[in-house]
């Protein structure tokens, strides 16, 4: 039954009555706009640049922090002014020409140019705004590392602004490419930062390579939308009349009439954005990037980086909706990806894992809602997304900070009763109860709830609802048992092993470890990004000419628009309900838009709002401290121990084979990285005796020769002169025998 | 052609008269018998100034039969060809004798044997 629903393009199960009420982007006019927009891209840069200059100069300083967070802050005001004097016109900035090929009738134009709709702004707004945030953050947090290394780092990181500016903004799928390998650089280059440490090298080569196989992906679904439209150019791409023909007979499910490129150009996509966003199966490399500084995890792993592979999926709609295929696998993998993680996290006491594993389940539900064709869902769930777990990140950076790159939650405990860290306790529960997604108070349950909500509505999916409701469930559960261990409860820690000479002079645990509280830089952006988090729930409100809000509008207008008939329907139930029957999906038992009777989003919220609240209450119940801490459900006493032993002890091997992430890593390590290494362990004997064998047998021949003639070489001049007389003499009969012949015939 | 026809009468003007009894076949022996002795004595003598005089034998049977065949074809090039032969002779002559001292002055002896050292 899932099989039938999970090879049935959406587009095709839509009734010609509602084809008709969704529209595909159409043809847009394209103006130019103000080389101002060029400081978004050009600050960053420059942060990058005097970095490297900082570090030549041996600067010693706050520096390079302070530049970063002035070039990205008044990349964040260019961006707000772009969004100001947005009039709803998609624009070009021309910065300078790059590639142009032309041969025959065909041109290859690739220019440096950036375009400019409400897609672009919306994702320029958050990745500008959350990059200051975090390079304030990240002034305090590495300033053990003043000198060339905290050069190194912003350097970095400016260079990862500009890449992601590069990515989201440029105006063809070339300048993107740019930037996807850009910030994979940057990402190799700051997993990697403490270089010293073996695990973070590891990690470092793995996020790299895991990546190289969707960057694969991405660039053969470049080569062949060249190859079959003959453009790049968004543009020109967006407004091709074969593009939106194609789009039409999708409409009517005419998917044959599609030449079958077409169709490939968004599978290949789709491997790209699994391997950037952390999809399963390409999702491996995440949990290990967190080997690189907290601020990196918050910034590349968690807020930014991980969501260009929705980015791309989003911005390239149009080409998605052509093909028949790619939109459901892009929902199931989303799905399984999400529950996969969230039982991953479950049973992991590294806090910073658990908050990675989440990351790689909340991208899991965002590549749902493209692929359940609600873009503003999937879009706003990006958005609220980036500020919880930037701000969970941020967090989990300052208790590491603070411990001694302590992350054990087992050895932590009521830490948001020590003396300083009264900011940290309470932007942390902001953070957690978005990420649990508790009901009307958090936005992380309205953009989830969106996304839900259009899993019932859409006929064939109410099986994809179901599992993400579920995953819910266990996100609520996972991410409280972090917060009910580590910061509530008796007052215990455990120092990490991270020792670093501090202010106070003392060395180690020999005189009792003190822990230093956050600083003014890390207090302000963990409430600013707490704010944020809170604030955000209004933009499910405003702009209400969108059903969906803020979200809502700004999608609306770029080229990932597409309103799902059957969103359109829901909207207005009470009109269309009996035409909704009419649809019944392949799977029978929840009829489509519906959730127990109710109409999808009052349902969603109900059902995901109890499912949210039940997995906090589970959490408080198993690890939650004695008393009003725990919400009088739990019994905790001590640190180390909690009910929830008692429990996994009954369960036999299935928590530790959580812990150990279901072995997913070790089987990749036999199915694919074990014959790979024998193969190439084969190819490197193979080139070195055959390749390498006729080469020097070939150097060896001079040898054997110089070897067999050398007793030629007696020494006696009469022997030298015999074999040249003798030479002489031979050479002469053969003269004289030619000759003979020649005068013979 | 012109100049050959020259150099034609010129040779003829120094013999009038052919030699009838002394053909080409005498010149060719006394060469070929100069060359072939000059080479056994090469080959069979060990003293390096012998056998630089031995060398020096089978130049001279090379020369004379570059000058017979001159006269033969009336043409004025193996002559010339022979002066120039002579000319080189003659440097390498001084060439040869003062390694031949040298070598003399190393080992205190002639023998080319001596040097049997300087193999491959």
């Amino acid at each position: 039954m899932i099989n039938t629903t999970l090879f049935t393009n959406l587009l095709a199960l839509a009734p010609d009555t509602h084809a008709a009420a969704s529209h595909a982007p159409a043809v847009t006019e394209v103006g130019t706009g103000p080389k101002w927009i060029l400081l978004i891209i050009g600050l960053p840069m420059l942060t990058t640049l005097l970095c490297g200059l900082y570090a030549m100069l041996g600067n010693k300083t706050k520096l390079p922090a302070w530049t970063t967070v002035a070039g990205a802050g008044i990349a964040f005001i260019a961006t707000l002014a772009m969004y100001m004097s947005f009039d709803g016109t998609p624009y070009t900035v021309h910065a300078f020409d790059w590639i142009q090929i032309h041969f025959g009738d065909k041109s290859m134009i690739a220019n440096f140019s950036f375009y400019i709709d409400t897609l672009t702004i919306y994702w320029m707004l958050f990745v500008t705004g959350l990059a200051t945030l975090i390079a304030l953050y990240a002034s305090e947090y590495m300033s053990h590392d003043v000198g060339t290394s905290y050069c190194r780092f912003f350097g970095a990181f400016g260079l990862f602004v500009f890449s992601m500016a590069c990515l989201v903004m440029g105006d063809n799928l070339l300048m993107l490419y740019l930037g996807w390998e850009g910030v994979g650089l940057c990402s190799y280059l700051l997993i990697g930062y403490f270089y010293k440490k073996p695990e973070a090298v590891a990690a470092a080569k793995k996020a790299f390579i895991v990546n190289r196989i969707g960057d694969l992906g991405l660039a053969l679904g470049v080569y062949l939308t060249f190859v079959h439209f003959g453009t790049l150019e968004y543009a020109a791409l967006f407004n091709d009349p074969a593009l939106l023909g194609y789009i039409d007979s999708a409409k009517t499910g005419g998917f044959s009439a599609i030449p079958t490129i077409a169709q490939w150009i968004p599978l290949l996509f789709m491997i790209g954005a699994f391997g950037k966003s952390a999809q399963f199966p390409l999702y491996v490399w995440l949990p290990d990037a967190m080997e690189g500084p907290t601020p990196v995890s918050a910034l590349i792993h968690a807020a930014t980086m991980v969501t260009a592979g929705v980015y791309l999926i989003a911005r390239m709609y149009p080409l998605f909706l052509v093909s028949e295929h790619a939109l459901p696998i892009v929902a199931w993998v989303g799905t399984i990806t999400a529950l996969l993680s969230a039982t991953i996290a479950m049973a992991q006491f590294d806090i910073k894992r658990i908050m990675a594993y989440s990351t790689v389940s909340q991208l899991g539900y965002m590549f749902a809602g493209l692929g359940l064709l609600t873009t503003t869902g999937a879009a706003f769930h990006v958005l609220t997304h980036a500020f919880f777990k930037a701000l969970l990140f941020l967090a989990c950076g300052a208790v590491m900070h603070g411990f001694a790159g302590q992350l054990d939650l087992r050895k932590l405990s009521g830490v948001a009763w020590m003396k300083g860290w009264g900011i940290v306790g309470v932007t942390m529960l902001v953070g957690c109860m978005n990420l649990a997604g508790l009901p009307y108070i958090t936005s992380g349950f309205y953009s989830k709830d969106m996304i839900l909500a259009e899993a019932f509505i859409t006929p064939g999916y109410a099986m994809i609802g179901w599992i993400l409701v579920f995953t819910a469930i266990l996100t609520a559960y996972y991410t409280f048992r972090v917060y009910f261990r580590v910061f509530v409860g008796p007052e215990h820690a455990e120092p990490g092993d991270e020792h670093h000479d501090d202010d106070h002079g003392h060395e180690g645990h020999d005189h009792g470890f003190h822990p230093h509280p956050p600083g003014w830089a890390i207090n302000i952006v963990l409430i600013t990004l707490a704010c944020a988090s809170m604030l955000a729930i209004s933009l499910a409100y405003i702009d209400k000419a969108e059903h969906h809000g803020w979200a809502g509008s700004m999608m609306a207008q770029s080229t990932a628009s597409f309103h799902s008939p059957y969103a359109e329907a829901a909207h207005h139930a009470h009109i269309e309900h009996t035409e909704m029957h009419a649809v019944d999906g392949p799977v029978g038992h929840a009829a489509p838009g519906t959730v127990f009777g109710m109409d999808a989003h009052t349902g969603m919220i109900i059902v995901s709002g109890l499912g949210a609240i039940f997995g906090v209450l589970v959490a408080a119940f198993f690890h939650g401290p004695k008393g009003w801490q725990g919400l009088f459900l739990g019994g905790r006493t001590e640190a180390a121990k909690c009910r929830m032993d008692a429990v996994a002890k009954r369960m036999g091997p299935i928590p530790k084979m959580a812990e150990n992430k279901w072995y997913v890593d070790e089987i990749y390590h036999t199915i694919l990285v074990t014959p790979l290494r024998i193969i190439s362990h084969i190819f490197h004997w193979i080139d070195k005796l055959l390749v390498d064998g006729i080469v020097n047998i070939i150097g060896l021949l001079p040898r054997v020769l110089a070897w067999i003639l050398k007793p030629s070489q007696s020494g006696v001049l009469q022997g030298y002169a015999v074999s040249m007389a003798g030479g002489m003499v031979l050479l002469l009969l053969v003269v004289f025998v030619l000759i003979l012949q020649g005068g013979a015939s | 052609m012109d100049h050959l026809l020259q150099s034609t009468q010129l040779a003829q003007l120094a013999f009038p008269e052919a030699v009838p009894a002394v053909t080409m076949a005498h010149y060719l022996f006394v060469s070929a018998a100069m060359f072939t002795m000059g080479l056994i004595g090469f080959l069979t003598r060990r003293n390096m100034i012998i056998m630089f005089l031995c060398t020096e034998l089978m130049f001279q049977g090379a020369g004379l039969a570059l000058i017979a065949f001159g006269r033969h074809h009336l043409a004025a090039d193996g002559q010339t060809f022979v002066i120039f032969v002579l000319c080189v002779a003659a440097a390498e002559a001084a060439m040869a004798l003062a390694l031949v001292v040298l070598l003399f002055r190393h080992k205190e002896t002639l023998s080319a044997q001596a040097w049997k050292e300087l193999n491959g």
